[in-house]
C-alpha cells in the first residue's frame, strides 16, 4: 500500500541517497586506514630504517631482513604456482571447458580458495616441514604460499583466456594448426597481459600473508640474510605481528612504520595490477 | 568412397609431435592435481590429528579448552562458539552493507566514479590481515572500550567489525557480478513498462540475481570464519563461552595460530590442533560447495 502513496521518482531519489551513504560507510574506512598509517608511520621511515637490520630484540634498527625475506617468499611462491596455475587454466578453458572433469576441477579450485590460511599453515607444517623433512625453511614456506595462491592464478588466467574471442581460435584451427599450436601461438600471446595482471595480484596477496608462514618459514628475530633455501627468513607481516603482540615497549610509531612499509609494498604492487588491467581494456584490439 | 579415402589417410598422416603430446599431458596432469591437492590437504590434516577424535580428552561438545592443565581438556565447542559469535556478528554487518554498496556501485553510480570505488574496494581486499589486526588493536579496541565502558576493548564485537570490512570486498564484487549477469533484455523490459530504475532493481534485478547474491554472501562469510591474524590480535583470546558479543572470545583459527608453536609433533596438543584444522576445513568445504551450487543456478537455466 505504501508504494502507491510514494512518488516512485522520490522513492528512487531516497533509495539512491541511502545506498550512496552506505557505500561511503564501506569505502571511507579504506581511505582512513591508509591515511592514518601514512601520517603516523612516515616520520620513522628513512633510508636507514629500510636498509639496516633490527637490533636490541627488535626494538631498534630497521627492517631490511624482513623486506628481503618477504621478497624471497613472494618470488618463490610465484615460481612454484605460476606454471601450474597457467596449465590448469589452459585445461579448463581450452581443452575441456564443459566436461564433468572440468566441473570437478573448478569446484576443487573454489574450495582451495576457501581453505582458511591457517589451515594451509597446518598443512605446510605437517607435510613440508615435518613429513618431507624440509624443516622451517624458505622451501617449505614458498610451497605453502604457492598452494594457497594457486586459485588466484587459475581464476585470473582463465578469465584472460576466456577474453580471447573464439573466432581467433577458429581461424587458427581452420588454417590447420593443432589445438596446442593454437593455444601457444594465438591464445596465449593475446592474453599475456591479463595473465601477468593475475601474477602481480598473487604477488600482492602472498606478500601480506602471515598465517601460512607462521610455522613454515617465518623467523621471529633473525638479523641476517638467508644463505640457502633451507634457511628461515624474517617477513614483514610476521615482523608487524611480532612487534605488535610479542615484544613489549616498542614505540607506536615504529609499528606504524612497519605497517606502512608493508602496505606500501602490497598496495603498490596491487596498484600496478589495476593500472595494467585498465590499460589492457583500453588497448584491446577486438 | 573416392573422396573419403584420401581424407582418411590425411588424418592418419598427421601425427601429433611427441613434444606436443608431452605438453598436453602436463596440462592435463596439472589440472587433475588440483583435485589431488584438496584431497591431500584433508588427508594430511586427518592423519596428523592421529585419531584425536576418538580420544576422551578431545570432544566436539566440550566447554573447556585447557591444553596445559593435567589432564588436558580439548573442548571444541567453546572455540566454535567463539568463531560463531565473531562470524555471525560480522555477517550481520557485512552482508547488508555489502549488497547495498554493490547495488549502488554497479547500478546507480555514473560510470566515471565507478572505477574509483572499485579500486577502493580492491585496495580493501589487498590490505593484509595483520595490518587490519594491528589497527584494530591500536585504534578500534580502545575506542570500543571507552564507548561501551568495558574492561577490555578486545572483544568479539571489535573483531567482528574489522572482519566485516575484510569480507566486504568479496561480497561487493561477487554481488556486482551477479547483478551484471542479469540479461539486459530484462532491464530494458522493466524500464520500457515505465518502471523507475529503482523499481527495476528491486523487482527485477534482485529477484533474478538472488542465487548469485546468496553465493556472494556465503563466500564472504566463509572468508570470515577462516580469517586468522586479525582475529588473533583483536578478539581477546579468552577460551570461555561468551555470554554476549561484548566479551573476549577465542576462535578456532586463532587457537591454532597461537598454540601451534608450543607443541611437539605427535603429542595430544599437536593432534588436537590438527583436529581443529579438520573441523575448520570441513566447515569451509561445506560453505564453498553450497555456494558453488548457487553460482551454477544462474538465470540462463530458466530461460
Amino acid at each position: 500500500m505504501s508504494f502507491r502513496k510514494q512518488n516512485p521518482i522520490n522513492q528512487q531519489k531516497r533509495a539512491t541517497f541511502g545506498l550512496g551513504l552506505i557505500t561511503a560507510i564501506v569505502v571511507i574506512p579504506v581511505l582512513l586506514i591508509l591515511g592514518v598509517v601514512f601520517v603516523k608511520g612516515i616520520s620513522v621511515i628513512d633510508w636507514n630504517f629500510l636498509t639496516t637490520e633490527p637490533t636490541n630484540g627488535l626494538r631498534d634498527g630497521g627492517v631490511f631482513p624482513a623486506i628481503v625475506g618477504t621478497l624471497i617468499l613472494v618470488v618463490g611462491a610465484v615460481a612454484w604456482s605460476v606454471p601450474f596455475g597457467i596449465a590448469t587454466a589452459i585445461y579448463l578453458v581450452e581443452y575441456s571447458p564443459r566436461s564433468r572433469a572440468a566441473n570437478w576441477i573448478r569446484l576443487a579450485i573454489l574450495n582451495l580458495a576457501g581453505v582458511p590460511s591457517v589451515v594451509y599453515g597446518l598443512f605446510g607444517l605437517g607435510v613440508f616441514v615435518i613429513a618431507l623433512k624440509f624443516g622451517a625453511s624458505i622451501l617449505a614456506g614458498t610451497l605453502t604460499l604457492a598452494l594457497m595462491n594457486l586459485p588466484v592464478i587459475v581464476t585470473s588466467t582463465a578469465e584472460a583466456l576466456k577474453a580471447v574471442p573464439d573466432r581467433f581460435r577458429e581461424a587458427s584451427l581452420a588454417l590447420g594448426a593443432s589445438k596446442w599450436q593454437t593455444t601457444r601461438h594465438v591464445v596465449l600471446p593475446n592474453s599475456i597481459q591479463g595473465i601477468l595482471t593475475g601474477i602481480i595480484l598473487e604477488i600482492s596477496r602472498a606478500g601480506g600473508e602471515t598465517a601460512p608462514i607462521l610455522f613454515t618459514v617465518a623467523a621471529f628475530y633473525l638479523p641476517r640474510l638467508p644463505q640457502s633455501i633451507f634457511d628461515q627468513v624474517m617477513a614483514l607481516p610476521m615482523h608487524l605481528f611480532a612487534i605488535s603482540t610479542q615484544v613489549p615497549n616498542i614505540g607506536l610509531d615504529v609499528r606504524y612504520a612497519v605497517a606502512l612499509t608493508l602496505l606500501f609494498l602490497v598496495l603498490g604492487v596491487n596498484g600496478i595490477a589495476i593500472f595494467m588491467r585498465a590499460k589492457i581494456r583500453k588497448n584491446r584490439i577486438w | 568412397m573416392k573422396n573419403t579415402k584420401p581424407n582418411k589417410n590425411k588424418a592418419e598422416d598427421f601425427k601429433q609431435p611427441l613434444s606436443e603430446k608431452i605438453t598436453e599431458f602436463c596440462i592435463r596432469l596439472a589440472a587433475w592435481l588440483c583435485i589431488f591437492f584438496i584431497g591431500c590437504i584433508l588427508y594430511f590434516l586427518v592423519k596428523e590429528s592421529g585419531g584425536v577424535f576418538f580420544k576422551d580428552i578431545f570432544t566436539l561438545t566440550g566447554k573447556y579448552w585447557r591444553p596445559i592443565s593435567d589432564p588436558p581438556d580439548y573442548g571444541v565447542w567453546v572455540l566454535l562458539a567463539g568463531s560463531l559469535a565473531v562470524t555471525l556478528t560480522a555477517s550481520v554487518i557485512a552482508v547488508p552493507l555489502g549488497i547495498c554498496a554493490a547495488i549502488f556501485i554497479g547500478e546507480l553510480l555514473p560510470q566515471k566514479f565507478r572505477e574509483f570505488l572499485k579500486v577502493m574496494v580492491e585496495f580493501l581486499a589487498a590490505i593484509p590481515s595483520v595490518v587490519i589486526g594491528f589497527l584494530g588493536m591500536i585504534i578500534l579496541a580502545p575506542y570500543i572500550k571507552e564507548t561501551f565502558d568495558l574492561k577490555t576493548g578486545l572483544t568479539a564485537f571489535s573483531a567482528a567489525i574489522m572482519l566485516a570490512w575484510m569480507a566486504m570486498p568479496t561480497i561487493v564484487s561477487l554481488t556486482e557480478d551477479a547483478l551484471r549477469s542479469v540479461p539486459d533484455t530484462l532491464r530494458d523490459g522493466a524500464l520500457a513498462l515505465g518502471a523507475t530504475k529503482w523499481q527495476m532493481i528491486t523487482r527485477v534485478l534482485l529477484p533474478t540475481a538472488k542465487p548469485g547474491i546468496l553465493a556472494a554472501s556465503m563466500l564472504g562469510i566463509g572468508r570470515v570464519i577462516g580469517e586468522t591474524m586479525a582475529v588473533l590480535m583483536i578478539s581477546g583470546n579468552s577460551a570461555r563461552i561468551p555470554k554476549g558479543i561484548m566479551e573476549p572470545v577465542r576462535t578456532l583459527t586463532a587457537t591454532i595460530a597461537a598454540e601451534m608453536g608450543e607443541t611437539v609433533k605427535g603429542d595430544d596438543h599437536y593432534q588436537a590442533l590438527f583436529g581443529l584444522g579438520v573441523v575448520l576445513f570441513i566447515i569451509t568445504l561445506l560453505i564453498n560447495t553450497a555456494a558453488d551450487r548457487f553460482i551454477n543456478k544462474k538465470y540462463t537455466e530458466e530461460s
